[in-house]
């Protein structure tokens, strides 16, 4: 693969050469990007075809994008279907019928804008603007807009991911790198240059470590997968952590087929090597680290043999593994989502990052960079929160105080917010606004428990482009939200600037810039100066209330005109550190407490989390629960990615269903046989909290003991009303979740990572969806039991044997979470007392 | 002159964007390719001389009789779509005979024609 003779071949007069809008025939070609909807984390250039009436016919990625070079992933090949689709919401719509009857009746936006803002501003006045809860997805074109919209129109500081416990997605390691080396951290593909592989300062890294994630399939945190395959066309080696063979462990030089919820243990094992082997780069640690001595300390008897038991590995490969990492001139460690889906969380993400400072692969060619959203354009999340009045931001739900303190969370967390739905503690929750998000079929852990939850909220909108098992089953006001060829738009995930140009429109649908515009101004005129969504982004690019702005220098139309991306020369800079580009005081060194890279880290021990990194056994697991293990013989992980789908999107699509129809179980074909289940049969997955079904997927790639299950299943093609929704419980894995289960500092969530067993689904088998919606579920949780109502809860399950043993084990799962904070976070505060590292 | 797609399959991941641009471009329904990968494991060599407990995952784009090699778009000085959007950046267009001066030995290489 050679990028320079690529960019010399590419006929430019066919593609462009440079214009961001020409016309092509009868077609008018725009040059632009994605994201969403439907979703995606990245951002491609495309090249959009419309006809004569304005319709999209076409779309191909632009070859001259340095981003993606042309290439698409299936998603974006097929956005013609989607975004013509005849399932698409094309006006707003009211309630007709019950809650879960599917009955609408379509009204107009001024219609739906009267009853929305006659609600919100009855909430504020009665009951205050606190008890609106926000929620919002990940992936489409909300990061900064939505939160913008919840702060300064509705005015509510609880917005979250809601039912979604221990903010388990990328906060936990942006957190966690930030406390260690003052900024995130990717690896460094040259993505953060515009003449990618070819810039002259680039060198691929020579061993990339890919954990927790299948990059090829996530495409997540703004990090196209592939990148990958063209740095091993150039050489990168790969290892790769996984509980599932994928294609690069298929390629790699070690494959750690890693027991999932014990990627910390084994975290700390290689460091336990390359510390102990003195693999370290000691110039990087003497000059940048600080707190090495402690971390040294800290992994001492925790070697490769300690981890291989608690990981399933074999301890030669950990040490090959660890040593083929620091011996390398350039590595970096691609890390994922399984690493906050695991109790460990902030544990493996600090071992992770220690791994990285120990070999000084910090923002070397190669290595795992610091990185910034461009131009600083993004700086932290929860824009406008400022602006809520201060009465009602004391109502932000919250669970950890040192965490909260610090105010880096700038969402307030769910757990409480869902138990205030529950139990009118400490409020109860009047409104609910969903807007790129589908509790039900994705987010919700525990999606029967939040079924019944979300039925307690008086008032619920629902914004979104199709109409969603969520929506039909609570919401009173649907909004149809327009896609991406639909709007004008800006956003930052790392590098470059990128925009959205407008292209097209479908029947009534607006952008989720447009609706925010238009009910901003009713509702908090004073918020909402801007006249359209290109001003709003131009605000939102050089201004945002900052002192001093941000370095992005021009506008909407500028950005546009650019073909929609700009690069930032700060992230194309190595050793930044060095050059006095990371501390607002401009003097070398990291933007850490110490100025420099935290083995021992400052902010950790600030939020009560153990500063060194730290494995804690999942709660329910062959070691935890050996008896528990004998009935349910399946350790059952789950969520890992697919091609065709972002998340609960791209069911609607038969091209996407061509690929990949059903939800798919995959069982090692021995186990399989052992329970009589063949390849193509339906299953039922059960936990002691409820079942699924999925089709089974017989694969070695994966371990006996092991299973893993697909996410956010939901079926458009099935009757949307009550009991079925979509058929959107029948294949959830969410029937088996927990909320209220968390790591230390209430981050993370073991949901990766449970006890199952399998067995083949019959004819006439009662369907999740009637158990939910008809009889109450499985009645596997107390209310209020895990916010620590234990009085109620045994009360409430006196004489039933079922809640008892539910009581049982959430006691002993509140019992296991204190001794793991006595454990690993006090121990090392009083370790560090005594060394004269923390403040009395 | 024999136009040729040249296809470096060790690297190819299966993503199916080969599969998904050509059937957009054809037009062609549901369980019609122009261009459809096949796939060869997951499973581990037990008995071949240093291949024991190597995985074998091999992926390989097989072209239909509906390719023409994306004549219109070829025309006008584009790559046909397959090529254009390979994920992997694994697969090349143009002459078989330049293209064959890629085949070196050091990663598995397939050439594709058409029927003309
Ligand atoms: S990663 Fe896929 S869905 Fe996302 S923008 Fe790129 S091609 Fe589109
Ligand atoms: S697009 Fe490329 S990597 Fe993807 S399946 Fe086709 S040939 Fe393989």
């Amino acid at each position: 693969m050679d990028y320079q003779e690529f960019l010399d071949s590419i006929d430019r007069k066919a593609y462009h050469e440079g214009e961001w809008r020409w016309q092509e025939g009868d077609l008018t070609v725009t040059r632009t990007n994605h994201w969403s909807p439907p979703g995606c984390h990245n951002g491609c250039g495309v090249l959009l075809s419309v006809d004569k009436d304005g319709k999209l016919v076409h779309i191909e990625g632009d070859p001259l994008a340095p981003f993606n070079g042309g290439k698409l992933c299936m998603r974006c090949l097929d956005m013609v279907e989607a975004v013509n689709h005849p399932d698409r919401l094309k006006y707003p719509l009211k309630r007709a019928g019950e809650r879960g009857e599917n009955k609408w009746e379509r009204i107009t936006w001024d219609e739906a804008y009267d009853i929305i803002v006659e609600k919100v501003n009855w909430i504020k006045e009665t009951h205050g603007s606190h008890t609106i809860i926000f929620d919002h997805g990940t992936g489409r074109n909300i990061g900064w807009q939505l939160p913008l919209f919840a702060s300064t129109a509705l005015e509510t500081p609880n917005v979250c991911n809601f039912g979604f416990t221990g903010f388990a997605c990328y906060l936990p390691r942006m957190i966690g790198a930030s406390a260690k080396m003052g900024e995130m951290t990717i690896i460094d593909v040259s993505e953060t240059h515009e003449m990618r592989y070819a810039a002259d300062t680039f060198r691929r890294p020579d061993v990339i470590m890919v954990w927790g994630n299948e990059p090829l399939k996530a495409n997540a945190d703004g990090f196209l997968g592939h990148w990958i395959v063209e740095c091993m066309q150039m050489g990168s080696k790969i290892i790769s952590i996984d509980p599932r063979l994928t294609w690069l462990g298929s390629r790699a030089e070690y494959f750690l087929q890693v027991r999932p919820g014990t990627d910390a243990a084994l975290g700390i094992a290689m460091l336990n090597t390359i510390i102990n082997e003195d693999l370290v780069d000691h110039d990087f640690i003497d000059k940048w680290g600080y707190g090495y001595e402690q971390l040294v300390e800290s992994v001492q008897g925790k070697d490769a043999d300690w981890a291989a038991e608690i990981c399933g590995l074999d301890a030669d490969d950990i040490r090959g593994a660890a040593r083929l990492y620091a011996t390398a001139e350039s590595a970096s460690i691609q890390w994922g989502l399984a690493f906050e889906q695991q109790l460990s969380a902030l544990g493996v993400t600090a071992a992770a990052c220690d791994l990285m400072g120990v070999t000084g692969n910090i923002d070397n060619p190669g290595g795992n960079l610091l990185i910034k959203c461009a131009f600083d354009i993004e700086k932290r999340y929860g824009l406008g929160d400022f602006k809520i009045p201060r009465e009602e931001y004391a109502g932000k739900m919250t669970l950890s105080a040192g965490i909260e303190s610090s105010d880096i969370v700038a969402c307030a967390a769910t757990d409480p917010l869902l138990h205030a739905v529950e139990t009118g503690d400490p409020f109860q929750p009047q409104m609910l606004w969903i807007e790129s998000a589908n509790p039900l079929a994705c987010s919700g852990m525990d999606a029967p428990r939040m079924y019944e939850a979300m039925n307690k909220i008086p008032f619920i909108v629902v914004a979104d482009p199709f109409m969603t098992p969520t929506a039909v089953a609570h919401a009173d006001i649907v909004l149809p939200v327009a896609m991406s060829c639909e709007r004008n738009a800006v956003r930052t995930w790392w590098t470059p600037a990128r925009s959205i140009s407008k292209c097209t429109s479908y029947y009534e649908a607006k952008s989720d810039e447009q609706i925010i515009l238009d009910l901003g101004k009713r509702l908090k005129p004073e918020n909402w100066p801007w006249k359209d969504d290109k001003e709003l982004s131009t605000w939102y690019l050089c201004d945002q209330y900052a002192e001093g702005g941000t370095r992005y220098e021009g506008d909407f139309e500028e950005l546009q005109a650019r073909g929609g991306y700009k690069y930032d020369p700060w992230d194309a800079e190595y050793y930044k550190y060095e050059k006095g580009m990371c501390r607002p005081d401009g003097q070398p060194g990291f933007d850490t407490a110490t100025g420099r890279f935290e083995f021992w880290s400052w902010g950790y021990n600030h939020w009560g989390v153990d500063p060194m990194p730290y494995h804690i056994e999942p709660k329910d697991s062959p070691v935890s629960t050996p008896e528990k293990f004998k009935e349910y013989p399946f350790i059952a992980t789950s969520g890992g990615r697919s091609c065709e789908f972002f998340h609960s999107e791209h069911r609607q699509l038969e091209t996407m269903r061509e690929f990949h129809p059903y939800p798919l179980v995959t069982i090692h074909p021995e186990a399989a046989a052992e329970y009589g289940i063949e390849d193509g049969d339906w299953v039922w997955i059960e936990s002691t909290h409820g079942r699924c079904r999925q089709k089974a997927f017989l694969f070695p790639g994966i371990k006996k003991d092991t299973i893993h299950m697909e996410h956010a299943w939901w079926y458009p093609e099935e009757e949307a009303a009550e009991p079925s929704l979509f058929g959107v419980f029948d294949s959830n894995i969410n029937n088996m979740t927990l909320n209220f289960e968390t790591g230390q500092g209430g981050i993370g969530s073991g949901i990766k990572s449970f006890l199952a067993r399998i067995y083949k689904y019959e004819p006439g088998d009662q369907m999740p969806g009637e158990k939910v919606t008809r009889e109450g579920g499985w009645g596997d949780y107390i209310v209020g039991v895990m916010a620590g109502d234990a009085e109620s809860a045994a009360q409430a399950a006196e004489g039933n044997a079922k809640l008892m043993k539910q009581l049982e084990d959430a006691k002993r799962v509140q019992a296991m979470k204190v001794e793991d904070a006595d454990m690993q976070g006090r121990n090392a505060l009083i370790y560090a007392k005594e060394h004269g590292e923390a403040a009395e | 002159m024999t136009k040729a797609i040249l296809i470096n399959y060790e690297y190819c991941t299966g993503c199916h964007s080969c599969e998904v641009a050509c059937k957009k471009e054809l037009d062609l329904p549901k369980g019609e390719f122009g261009i459809k990968v096949e796939e060869v494991g997951p499973f581990q060599f037990t008995t071949r001389p240093g291949l024991e407990g190597t995985w074998e995952w091999t992926y390989m784009p097989v072209i239909t009789q509906a390719c023409d090699l994306c004549a219109d778009r070829t025309a006008e000085g584009k790559m046909p779509m397959c090529v254009q959007h390979c994920q992997a950046w694994c697969m090349y267009y143009g002459e078989a005979e330049d293209l064959v001066k890629k085949m070196d030995g050091k990663t598995r290489w397939s050439l594709i024609t058409v029927k003309e």
